[in-house]
C-alpha cells in the first residue's frame, strides 16, 4: 500500500478558485437583502458629508437557509472545568453562538447577521436606484464640475514640468549663450558669434528653466452652504428621516456639483432649535411638541453670523411631518420670509405616510400664504416622491443656471 | 516555500503506515494532495470534494469558514479528509512539518473508520465517491447551461431541493420501499403468519388496509416521494431531486459519527504520534496542537474531546490501556455504533463528572447551568443524546399524497416534546409546495396545542386543530 502524495503546484492554484462563481452568486443575494433594507441604513449611517471612499459596516441579515428544525434552542449540553455549579452563568445569548458540530444540518434557528462592508459610493449607488433615479441624473449628481478656478502669478524657478513656460526658458538659454559670447570676447579669446563649429550645441542648464507660478484662486461666489432643518420630534419615525435623509443627500450633492467649497449645517429642532452634527440630527430622537419657528430663527441667527448672504450661496431646505403648534403659526410664517430673503433657494418638504395628510395638520396650506419666487414646498408621501419633488424644487434654479 | 519537502513527508509517512498496521488499523489507500489556504477553503465550503455542483450556498459557507479561520477558530487547522476508496486528505502547505505529521496520522484514523464502520459501509460507495460527485457535478452544470432550463431555474429548484434534504430516513441501511414493494408487505401484514392448526385457534379478524392509499406507510424521503409521486416533473427536476437526496445519504454516515469518528482519529494520532521517537521540538509542537485539538469548548461538545475520552475510557474498562482485550473491544464498537449508541452505552456518570458535563438553557440574556453531572446526569445525557447526530433533526413523514381529494400533501411530524420553528416550517413548506406543485399540510403541536400548518397559493396558514 504506497500513499500517493499529489504536491502542490502554484500554476494550478493560481489558476482555479472554484468558489468565485459562488461566492459571487452569494454576494448578489447579499445585496438584494441589503437593498431591501436600505431605508435602515441610510437612516443610521452618516452620508450626506461623507467621502466617498469611506468603508461603513452595516448589519444586514444572512441568506438564510431553511430546513425544518426545533425552535427550542435556548440551551444545550457543555463540559467546564470541573467545578461547574448549577446556576453557573456560562454565557450571553448573541456572543459567539456555541458551535453545535452537527455537520451541515445546523440545528439551531438563530439568525445570522453579516456584517457587510460597503464603501459609502455603493450605499449611494444603492439609494439612487431605491429613489428609481433615472441613470443621466445619477452622472449629474455625482460628479462634480470643477470651475477653473486656478490663477497665474508670476514665475519661478522650480516646478511641475506642466507649468513650464517654454519661451520664457528659451529666452533665459540665448541670453546666457550671448552672455558667455561677451565673456570669451573679453578675455581675449578668439570667439565670435558665430561658433567655430556649427554643430556644437549649446544646451540648455537647469538655471534656465522657468516655470509659472500657479496659485488656487478662491473665489467668494463659489461658497454655498446647504442648511439643513429638520424636525426631530418623536413623531419622526425612521422611515421619515430616511426619506429626509435622501432629500438633504440629493441637495447637497447638487450644490456640490455648482460650488466650491460647500459648508453644510444641521439645525434640528422641536420646540427649541439646536445645531447639532449630522451623527445626532438622525440619531437623536426627542419627543415633544413642535415649533417650527424656533429652527427658522436659528437658521438666520446662523446665517448672520457666520455666512453672509453677499458672499454666500445659501440653500436652506426644512422637513418636517407637518405638525405644529398652532401658535407658532404666525411666527413661523415670518421667519420663512426672513429667509427666503437671505437665501438662494429655501424649501419646505412635508413627509407625511401615504393618505395621512387629509386628517393631521398640514403646514403647507398656511405656506401658500409666502409668495417669494425662491420658496418651494414639497409634499413626500413615498420614497419614489422623492426624487420628482427634489427635481420639483430646483427646476427654476437650473433653468438659472442653464 | 515550506518548511518541509515532500520527501520528508513520504518518509515520515511510511513510519506512520508500520504503526498503523501494527495496530491492526485497516486502511483504504491513502492519498494526499498538499494546497493552498484559498484551495483548503473551497474544498471545505464543497465538503472536500474534488468536484460538486455549483450553488450559491457554498460561495456563503465559503465566507463563513474564511471568516471562522480569520478570527482563529481552533480544531485541527485545516484538517479535511474525505470518505473514499482511495481515501482522499488535503495538507495545508503553510502548516508545519509538525502538523504535517499529526495530520496524515490523524488521517489515517479516519480512514480506518471510513472503511469499517458500518454507516460508512451500508450508505456510501467509498471507491466511486469521486467520480459519482463529478458526474452529479456535469449533469447539474448541463441543466444550467441548457437555455431550455437556465441557471435561475436550476438555482430555485436547488433551493428547495436543499430545504429538505435532510427530511429523509437516517437509517442508511434501511432499503426504500416502492409503492409495489410496500403493497405487498400490506397484504402479507394482512393474512398474517401461516396458521398451523386452524382449527384449533380462532380466526383473527381481518383488518382491511386500504391499498388504494399512497403512501400505504408513512413516508420519510420527501424529496423521493415528490419525485416518484408528482407525475409531470421533467427529467432535470428529477434528477436534481436525486442528486440532492444522494448527497444527503452520503453525508448521513458523518453527521452519525461525528463523536465516534473525530475521537477515533484523535486516539489513534496520539497513539502514532507516541510511538515514533519524534524529535523534541516536534514531540513538544505536537503537545501543544494535541491539546489544542481536544480541549473542552465551553458551551458546547467538541467532538474531539468527547471522542478522546469515550474511547480511552471503552480501553480502560474492558481490559485496560494497551490490552489486547481492550483493542478488541473498541475495534468492534467503531464496526458496529453511530454517536447515539456509542453515548447511550459508553457515556457513564463518571466520565461525565470527569469532563464535568452540564446542561444549560437560557434565562432572559444569559446562558446559565441547569443541571451538573453530580446530582442530574441522567437528564443532561438524555438532552445531550437529543442533539446528537440526526437526533436533532425532526422526524416528518408524509401520510397522505391526496389530501382532501385534491393531491394535497399531509404531512405529520413526530412529535417527541420539541416543538418545530414556525418561520423555519413555514419557509421550508414553501419550498416543498414548490416541488410539489400543489397544497403542502403539516400536523404538528406547538405548545401542547396540535396545529396545522399549511402553504398553499394564499400564502401560509396555521390553525388549531380539535
Amino acid at each position: 500500500m504506497t500513499t500517493v502524495f499529489r504536491p502542490y503546484e502554484e500554476s494550478e492554484a493560481l489558476r482555479s478558485d472554484r468558489s468565485a462563481g459562488d461566492r459571487q452568486r452569494h454576494r448578489e443575494k447579499l445585496r438584494r437583502s441589503l437593498r431591501e433594507n436600505i431605508a435602515d441604513i441610510i437612516a443610521e449611517e452618516s452620508i450626506i458629508g461623507r467621502d466617498g471612499d469611506k468603508i461603513v459596516k452595516v448589519p444586514i441579515r444572512g441568506i438564510k437557509e431553511y430546513r425544518f428544525v426545533y425552535g427550542d434552542n435556548g440551551g444545550g449540553v457543555g463540559t467546564g472545568d470541573g467545578d461547574t455549579k448549577p446556576g453557573q452563568i456560562v454565557g450571553q445569548t448573541g456572543d459567539g453562538e456555541p458551535q453545535p458540530g452537527q455537520g451541515r444540518a445546523g440545528s439551531e434557528a438563530g439568525v445570522d447577521y453579516y456584517e457587510t462592508e460597503i464603501s459609502i459610493d455603493e450605499l449611494i449607488e444603492i439609494m439612487f436606484e431605491d429613489l428609481e433615479l433615472p441613470d443621466m441624473e445619477r452622472k449629474v449628481l455625482r460628479e462634480v464640475m470643477s470651475d477653473s478656478t486656478f490663477k497665474r502669478r508670476g514665475y519661478r524657478k522650480r516646478g511641475p514640468r506642466v507649468h513650464l513656460d517654454r519661451k520664457r526658458t528659451a529666452k533665459a538659454r540665448i541670453r546666457r549663450m550671448i552672455a558667455s559670447d561677451t565673456a570669451a570676447a573679453n578675455f581675449g579669446e578668439n570667439r565670435t558669434n558665430e561658433p567655430e563649429n556649427p554643430d556644437e550645441r549649446f544646451p540648455y542648464r537647469r538655471e534656465d528653466l522657468t516655470y509659472k507660478r500657479v496659485v488656487t484662486d478662491v473665489r467668494e461666489e463659489s461658497n454655498a452652504v446647504v442648511i439643513c432643518i429638520m424636525d426631530t420630534s418623536g413623531s419622526m419615525d425612521r422611515m421619515k428621516k430616511y426619506l429626509a435623509r435622501s432629500f438633504f443627500f440629493l441637495l447637497y450633492q447638487f450644490v456640490l456639483t455648482r460650488y466650491q467649497n460647500v459648508e453644510l449645517v444641521f439645525i434640528g429642532h422641536h420646540t427649541e432649535a439646536k445645531e447639532v452634527s449630522e451623527e445626532d440630527f438622525f440619531h437623536k430622537g426627542e419627543s415633544g411638541g413642535t415649533m417650527i419657528s424656533s429652527g427658522y430663527k436659528k437658521a438666520l441667527e446662523i446665517i448672520e453670523t457666520r455666512f453672509h448672504p453677499e458672499l454666500w450661496n445659501i440653500y436652506a431646505f426644512h422637513c418636517s411631518d407637518g405638525d405644529n403648534f398652532d401658535s407658532d403659526n404666525e411666527a413661523t410664517i415670518q421667519s420663512a420670509r426672513q429667509l427666503c430673503e437671505a437665501c438662494n433657494l429655501f424649501g419646505y418638504g412635508e413627509i407625511k405616510p401615504l393618505g395621512s395628510h387629509y386628517y393631521e395638520s398640514s403646514m403647507l396650506e398656511r405656506f401658500r400664504a409666502i409668495d417669494a419666487k425662491n420658496f418651494h414646498t414639497v409634499l413626500i408621501e413615498r420614497r419614489e416622491d422623492v426624487y420628482p419633488s427634489f427635481r420639483q424644487v430646483l427646476s427654476r434654479e437650473r433653468a438659472e443656471a442653464g | 516555500m515550506t518548511a518541509w519537502t515532500l520527501d520528508e513527508l513520504a518518509r515520515w509517512d511510511d513510519k506512520i503506515q508500520e504503526k498503523v498496521q501494527e495496530f491492526g488499523l485497516d486502511c483504504y489507500p491513502q492519498e494526499f494532495e498538499v494546497c493552498d489556504q484559498n484551495a483548503m477553503l473551497g474544498y471545505m465550503a464543497y465538503h472536500g470534494m474534488p468536484s460538486h455542483y455549483p450553488h450559491w450556498s457554498f460561495g456563503k459557507a465559503f465566507e463563513k469558514t474564511k471568516t471562522m479561520y480569520d478570527h482563529g477558530v481552533s480544531g485541527l487547522p485545516y484538517e479535511m479528509v474525505i470518505n473514499s476508496d482511495p481515501c482522499l486528505a488535503y495538507l495545508m502547505r503553510d502548516n508545519s512539518i509538525c502538523l504535517q505529521i499529526l495530520t496524515i496520522a490523524h488521517v489515517y484514523g479516519h480512514n480506518d473508520f471510513f472503511k469499517k464502520n458500518f454507516n460508512f459501509a451500508a450508505g456510501t460507495r467509498a471507491s466511486e465517491t469521486v467520480a459519482t460527485f463529478k458526474a452529479r457535478a456535469d449533469r447539474v452544470r448541463r441543466y444550467q447551461e441548457d437555455p431550455s432550463i437556465g441557471a435561475v431555474t436550476v438555482e430555485d429548484w436547488l433551493d428547495s431541493c436543499h430545504a429538505l434534504s435532510f427530511s429523509r430516513s437516517k437509517n442508511p441501511s434501511v432499503p426504500r420501499l416502492s409503492q409495489a414493494d410496500q403493497m405487498r408487505r400490506a397484504l402479507d401484514a394482512q393474512d398474517g403468519p401461516q396458521d398451523f392448526f386452524p382449527l384449533l385457534t380462532r380466526k383473527k379478524e381481518q383488518v382491511q388496509r386500504d391499498l388504494s392509499r399512497v403512501p400505504i406507510e408513512p413516508d420519510e424521503d420527501l424529496l423521493l416521494f415528490v419525485r416518484d409521486h408528482r407525475r409531470d416533473l421533467a427529467d432535470w427536476q428529477r434528477d436534481l431531486l436525486t442528486i440532492v437526496d444522494d448527497e444527503s445519504r452520503y453525508f448521513i454516515p458523518q453527521i452519525e459519527t461525528k463523536i465516534m469518528n473525530e475521537g477515533w482519529a484523535s486516539f489513534w494520532h496520539h497513539k502514532i504520534m507516541n510511538s515514533l521517537d519524534l524529535p523534541q521540538d516536534i514531540y513538544l509542537e505536537f503537545l501543544v496542537r494535541h491539546n489544542q485539538v481536544v480541549c473542552p469548548h465551553p458551551r458546547s461538545i467538541n467532538p474531539y474531546h468527547l471522542g478522546f475520552v469515550l474511547w480511552h475510557e471503552i480501553e480502560k474498562k474492558f481490559g485496560g490501556a494497551n490490552t489486547p482485550e481492550g483493542r478488541r473491544k473498541m475495534f468492534e464498537v467503531r464496526e458496529s455504533d453511530r454517536d447515539t449508541s456509542f453515548l447511550r452505552r459508553f457515556l457513564d456518570p463518571e466520565t461525565m463528572r470527569a469532563v464535568d458535563m452540564f446542561s444549560y438553557a437560557q434565562r432572559g440574556e444569559h446562558y446559565v447551568v441547569d443541571e451538573v453531572a453530580e446530582e442530574g446526569w441522567e437528564d443532561i445525557k438524555a438532552k445531550l443524546l437529543r442533539q446528537t447526530g440526526t437526533a436533532s433533526m425532526p422526524v416528518i413523514k408524509i401520510h397522505d399524497a391526496d389530501y382532501g381529494g385534491a393531491r394535497g400533501l399531509y404531512l405529520v411530524h413526530e412529535h417527541d416534546g420539541r416543538d418545530l420553528e414556525v418561520t423555519h416550517a413555514e419557509k421550508t413548506l414553501g419550498h416543498l409546495r414548490h416541488l410539489w406543485g400543489g397544497k403542502v399540510w403539516l400536523r404538528c403541536s406547538l405548545r401542547g396545542k396540535p396545529t396545522l400548518l399549511c402553504s398553499g397559493p394564499d400564502g401560509f396558514d396555521a390553525k388549531l386543530i380539535n
